[in-house]
């Protein structure tokens, strides 16, 4: 039996404890922003104004065509147009560009003719993803332009090709699938600090046996301490899709009382393993550092926010199914860009609402030795 | 009898691993009494108290605690009792009005009730006008004073107070000890541990603990006598002996090492 008197006060006194802290405050109101800005601005899959070298060999009008389009694309800026071969090696060393393109002599004649027209592309392969996306995006820009040029010049075999055509995130904008996965890496964060901070202070101030000495359960010390943090959790949740959608304009297709009623499981489960964990520990500090490399690390490292899940190898693969924000990231990028609700979503559901019976019984059972009921 | 003896304790016994903290300990208080503890650090005052308080299981023996069984009923215990420990554990962040509030909550009181006692706490500890200022600033004695009152905000008939005013000023303490007394004199049953020998004095009853045994129980006045007669002075000559030189005789005699 859950007294309601005793489950007010217990919240209450924690709502107005994080209000006094600042260090919560700042986990709790900043970091969620700062964290979007830094991850949405930062990292990203795509190329933008590439800092380009052409060292043109041919020099007729179609390759000045080519590199206009090349140009106009935005994904490539044109800032050096080198002489020879060996000053665009060096520039490509002394990283002022870091790609090359060259276009030998004789390729117009070889275009027109309608034979295959050759042209080099040098990247700097030290950054290996940026190098990929440059090689791929050249390609296809200059597979459009060469296909242009063969159909002006009425070349008869044109081979069938497949078009591509891609759904739910038509531009393939990295940040489409960074905000949805933030959304979860956030609630870990919120999750994970926050309660590792107001639990192990109840221990290190001796406050912990004075609230053992009254006849508050244990039910109502992890519902009093949960409630607070649900609220704030959602608040967040809020904040990050609304701040998305502006800054990123990432779209939100689904539902967002489903996005809510996810976001709750999953900060049930959350909230109540940092409760477990600084309950355990009785230590602010150690308590922070576990619940990072128990929540906040997978999130973000094994749940596909950055790194594809699929091309893990098969026994890291096996883990990230006992990551509760693989299950929350595909839940909300499946909201935020299919527009998919709980018809697709039941089993994530499933498994999110088991990970918050588990971390609620798990936070309840810590307390049974201070708190008999 | 209607009313059950608030606390009635047979062969309770606390064990840690090998070590035992209380061995087989047995008493009784009566309504209304002063019953205090003293003996040296870790002689087994604390863990006895945390046992009756419903804090700690007791790993043998019985013991009920206004008629309710330390093994069973722990929580319901502590709904009926006051406890109060040597670390004032108010929150520091919370105002005066705010920790007064939460152990209200805690204890089930409410309204019109809770407006009456929050007043009764204020003028109890002296802290009228204060209700907003943040509890961590407040000086020792004001903050024990305010400690007791949120421990007995829901009005218990039994008070178990572990070394309450340890690192207070002998002034404060003298003011503390007052209001048990007044307490005492409404029928409340006041459980105290200390370690200063004066405050021995205020107690109906007194209790030696060491190495988890009970060696002594008595009142301050018989136990100063028994000392006496055992030195062999004669009363009426030489001076009694006073408590803490009986509180040593007693402890060396058992063959334990009064310690702090």
């Amino acid at each position: 039996m859950i007294s309601r008197t005793r489950l007010r006060a217990m919240a209450r006194k924690e709502w107005i404890q994080l209000k006094r802290d600042p260090r919560s405050m700042i986990l709790a109101f900043v970091l969620p922003l700062l964290l979007l800005v830094f991850f949405g601005y930062a990292i990203t899959w795509d190329v933008e104004d590439l800092p380009l070298a052409v060292v043109d060999e041919d020099g007729t009008q179609v390759t000045r065509e080519l590199t206009d389009v090349l140009q106009a694309t935005g994904d490539f800026r044109i800032i050096h147009r080198p002489e020879s071969r060996q000053v665009a090696d060096q520039l490509l060393i002394r990283n002022s560009v870091r790609g090359v393109l060259v276009i030998p002599p004789g390729f117009t004649v070889r275009l027109q003719g309608g034979r295959a027209a050759e042209i080099q592309m040098l990247v700097d392969g030290s950054d290996a993803n940026t190098a990929t996306i440059a090689l791929n995006t050249a390609d296809a820009i200059l597979g459009r332009f060469a296909r242009n040029a063969v159909l002006q010049g009425r070349s008869a075999n044109l081979p069938v090709r497949a078009e591509p055509r891609i759904w739910y995130n038509p531009t393939l904008e990295s940040r489409n699938m960074i905000v949805p996965g933030l959304v979860a890496v956030i609630m870990s964060i919120i999750a994970a600090m926050l309660t590792a901070l107001t639990i192990a202070r109840e221990w290190e101030r001796g406050t912990m046996e004075q609230l053992a000495s009254t006849p508050v359960a244990r039910v109502e010390v992890v519902l009093g301490k949960l409630l607070p943090y649900l609220l704030i959790g959602l608040f967040d949740v809020a904040v990050t899709v609304t701040a998305g959608m502006i800054l990123f304009g990432t779209p939100l297709n689904g539902s967002v009382l489903e996005l809510a009623v996810y976001t709750l499981l999953f900060l049930t489960g959350a909230l109540g393993l940092g409760i477990f964990i600084s309950a355990a520990v009785k230590s602010q500090v150690l308590a922070t550092q576990i619940a990072m490399v128990a929540t906040y690390l997978p999130a973000v490292l094994l749940s596909g926010f950055l790194f594809e899940i699929t091309s893990m190898p098969a026994v890291l693969q096996g883990v990230t199914y006992l990551i509760p924000a693989r299950y929350f990231i595909t839940v909300t990028r499946g909201i935020f860009l299919k527009g998919v609700g709980v018809e697709v979503l039941w089993a994530q559901g499933l498994f999110m609402a088991a990970f918050a019976a588990l971390g609620l019984g798990l936070a309840t059972r810590v307390f049974r030795k201070e708190l008999p009921s | 009898m209607a009313e059950p003896r608030p606390v009635v304790v047979e062969e309770l016994t606390r064990r840690f691993g090998d070590f035992t903290a209380v061995d087989r300990v047995s008493f009784q208080v009566g309504r209304g009494e002063i019953f205090g503890f003293l003996g040296p650090n870790g002689a087994g005052k604390t863990t006895t108290i945390k046992m009756l308080t419903g804090l700690l299981e007791p790993t043998e023996g019985r013991g009920w605690v206004a008629g309710l069984d330390v093994h069973g009923q722990r929580r319901e215990i502590r709904a009926r009792i006051g406890y109060m420990s040597q670390r004032f554990s108010l929150y520091p962040d919370l105002t005066i009005r705010e920790n007064i509030d939460l152990f209200g909550g805690l204890y089930g009181v409410a309204g019109t009730r809770l407006e009456a006692r929050r007043r009764w706490i204020l003028e109890m500890a002296e802290l009228q006008g204060q209700e907003g200022s943040v509890t961590g600033t407040l000086p020792l004695g004001f903050k024990q004073r305010l400690a007791l009152g949120t421990a007995i905000i829901h009005e218990p008939a039994i008070l178990f107070l572990d070394e309450p005013t340890s690192g207070v000023d002998p002034v404060a303490r003298r003011r503390f000890w007052d209001l048990i007394d007044g307490f005492s004199h409404r029928g409340v049953t006041v459980f105290v541990s200390t370690h200063y020998m004066e405050e021995a004095e205020y107690c109906h009853r007194l209790a030696l603990m060491n190495r988890g045994r009970l060696i002594a129980l008595d009142t301050p006045r018989r136990l100063r006598e028994e000392e006496a007669r055992i030195r062999g002075s004669d009363p009426s000559s030489a001076p009694p002996p006073s408590l803490e030189e009986v509180f040593i005789s007693r402890v060396e005699r058992e063959g334990g090492a009064v310690l702090g």
